[in-house]
């Protein structure tokens, strides 16, 4: 069976990355890092596609994620990595059951220019508010792990061991539910909405579901990337953001769960080296490698691997 | 009142320029079906475009009023030099894809585009600027309105904008080719099948769609620094126009136009911390009361 494959895959990824941890070099910490946080929001992003939406602002959520995370350290004074990680998902489900109602019912080219709407109402609240920072937002630290002081020295490796526990649970729970009832239904929705409906499931409901799921996914990689970077700007939410984002998910394809977590860190490679060797050719490197693969693998990087040609 | 008349004056302004930008947006989209992020880019080419070949103009010393029409001619350009290589060159091999698929490609269009900008002009802001700081925003002179002053440049802003939709509708309800085309919105197959020349109808239109772009970037290029970047804060603004107007609509166009308009100069005069934030508050309220923009319903034929 695939599934207990996966399952024990992603055990092994976990634990051979956290034992690598001590012995990585720091570059390398911090690319891994990068990637993780990006991969968990595209964990989300490819949900959403396997339900046939693509969401051209899912920046709101992980930028909503990743203000909760430096706010209740403003507000509250607390700076426990699991409790901003933790107000990163209160935030952000909140708001996605909310927007959901509405988001549920838009499809296609509609749903995708409502969520932009919605980041980019962020993004203007957000560059107009002084006392978060304006356009230059503010920095953020977390102090304390469960209690545990963790400044200092080991803070690097503690928000790395953090991260791939946290990206290890996401795709864990991830790939349960898509192979859960409701979980099989995305691709259903996506192939043809109304026998899903003749077949008694509720197409609105899965939607808002899978919407609230993406949503919070990408706000624990909003949250996981403010601890880690240590600073927050309103452009988390500006359109090319979320874009990064799908652009990420059509690299990957949405066969696995292991293709967001892969797309992402291929992506960041390619990125940190074009732009250490080419600042200004970095994007249009990633727009030929995103035209090559929506040309030649439409089932995204990840169809290399899989005989079975699943369609992105 | 003084502030009313600033208002109606600013919005008017920002409408019109607003409705050059995103009507060449609604035309492609009316047309092939494709919502082209890479618009945004043609206007940053349009602008970049502009200063070298006004700033060439003036280096030589010929009469500075001549600048306008090197404007015009950086917007011909970029859209003879573009619009062949993106739509022959890529988007026609992409027709019949679907609508959210072609968004991502244009997307992966804009980011190269992005890139060659920065790699013909720099990353450095420019200026359309002579050598003695002539600029063809400053040469057309100011005019008065309730005490107000702003530079006639603007009133050549509304005048474009009336002409090119005016130009627009005529040429689609009025002329041979754009009763075909409209054949050709309508029913792309059966317009093929009866002798239209499809294939010509989609490159034309994209190419006026370019020209409009470009023309949006030559025009503003005189009235900001040229920077970077410009293209992406542009191409979110026009989808809001076409989005509150109804994708596809020339009048939706004009209308959301209007209305982004009118509430960013009204937000910008009398509540300015929620600026950008009101005109994206009306987008989605537009999409929450009417799913497909104000101008779906009542138009069968699109365009």
């Amino acid at each position: 069976m695939t599934r207990d494959r996966t399952v024990l895959a992603l055990l092994v990824v976990v634990a051979v990355l956290l034992a690598a941890g001590p012995f990585l070099p720091r570059w390398m910490i911090s690319l891994f890092n990068v990637s993780m946080g990006y991969g968990i929001v595209v964990l989300g992003m490819m949900l959403l596609m396997r339900t046939g939406l693509v969401s051209f602002g899912h920046g709101l959520y992980y930028c909503l994620g990743a203000y909760a995370a430096g706010m209740i350290d403003q507000i509250w004074n607390v700076s426990d990595m699991l409790a901003m990680i933790g107000g990163g998902i209160v935030v952000t489900a909140v708001v996605s059951t909310i927007l959901g109602f509405l988001l549920s019912k838009y499809r296609e080219i509609f749903f995708a220019m409502l969520s932009l709407a919605f980041s980019m109402i962020l993004y203007g609240l957000l560059v107009k508010s002084a006392s978060l920072g304006s356009t230059d937002g503010f920095n953020v630290a977390a102090k304390t792990l469960a209690g545990m002081d963790i400044t200092g020295k080991g803070l690097r490796l503690t928000v790395y061991s953090v991260t791939v526990v946290v990206m290890g649970i996401a795709a864990l729970l991830l790939h349960r539910y898509l192979a859960s009832h409701r979980g099989r239904l995305a691709g259903a929705i996506r192939d043809n909405e109304l026998r899903v409906e003749y077949m008694g499931a509720s197409v609105r409901a899965t939607v808002h579901v899978n919407y609230v799921i993406s949503a919070v996914l990408a706000g624990i990689g909003g949250a996981l990337m403010a601890i880690n970077i240590g600073h927050i700007d309103p452009e988390m939410t500006y359109w090319p953001q979320s874009g990064e984002f799908v652009f990420i998910a059509i690299l990957s394809g949405t066969a696995s769960v292991f293709a967001p977590l892969g797309g992402a860190l291929v992506f960041e490679t390619v990125r940190s080296f074009a732009y250490e060797y080419s600042p200004n050719t970095w994007q249009m490197v990633l727009g030929i490698t995103m035209l090559v693969v929506m040309i030649f693998l439409p089932g995204g990087l990840w169809s290399l691997f899989t005989r079975k040609k699943v369609a992105a | 009142m003084t502030e009313f008349v600033a208002v109606l004056v600013d919005g008017i302004v920002y409408a019109s320029w607003l409705f050059i930008i995103a009507v060449g947006l609604t035309l492609i989209y009316g047309v092939m079906k494709i919502l082209n992020i890479a618009h945004g880019s043609l206007y940053a080419l349009g602008a970049f475009a502009a200063v070298s070949c006004a700033n060439a103009w003036f280096a030589q010393g010929y009469a500075a009023m001549g600048s306008f029409a090197m404007l015009a001619v950086a917007a011909i350009a970029v859209a003879l030099v573009f619009a062949p290589i993106i739509e022959r060159g890529l988007l026609r091999h992409m027709y019949g894809k679907d609508e959210v698929v072609l968004v991502l490609v244009t997307y992966a269009l804009f980011l190269i585009l992005e890139d060659f900008i920065k790699l013909v002009w720099g990353v450095d802001p420019l200026f359309v600027q002579g050598p003695n700081y002539e600029t063809p925003y400053s040469l057309l002179g100011n005019f008065d309105v309730a005490g107000l002053t702003y530079p006639n440049y603007n009133l050549l802003l509304v005048g474009v904008a009336i002409v090119a939709g005016l130009a627009l509708a005529w040429a689609l309800n009025r002329t041979r080719s754009g009763k075909l085309l409209l054949a050709v919105i309508h029913d792309r197959e059966v317009s093929a099948a009866l002798g239209i020349n499809v294939g010509r109808m989609y490159f034309v239109t994209f190419t006026i769609g370019a020209f409009l772009a470009a023309l949006g970037g030559a025009l503003t290029a005189p009235t900001v620094s040229v920077v970077t970047g410009m293209g992406a804060e542009v191409i979110v603004m026009a989808f809001a126009v076409v989005v509150i107007g109804g994708l596809g609509s020339l009048p939706g166009a004009a209308l959301g136009a209007l209305i982004v308009g009118m509430v960013r100069a009204a937000a910008v005069h009398y509540a300015p911390e929620v600026e950008l934030f009101s005109v994206y508050f009306v987008m989605a309220a537009v999409l929450i009361a009417r799913p497909k923009g104000l101008f779906s319903g009542a138009e069968v034929r699109k365009i």
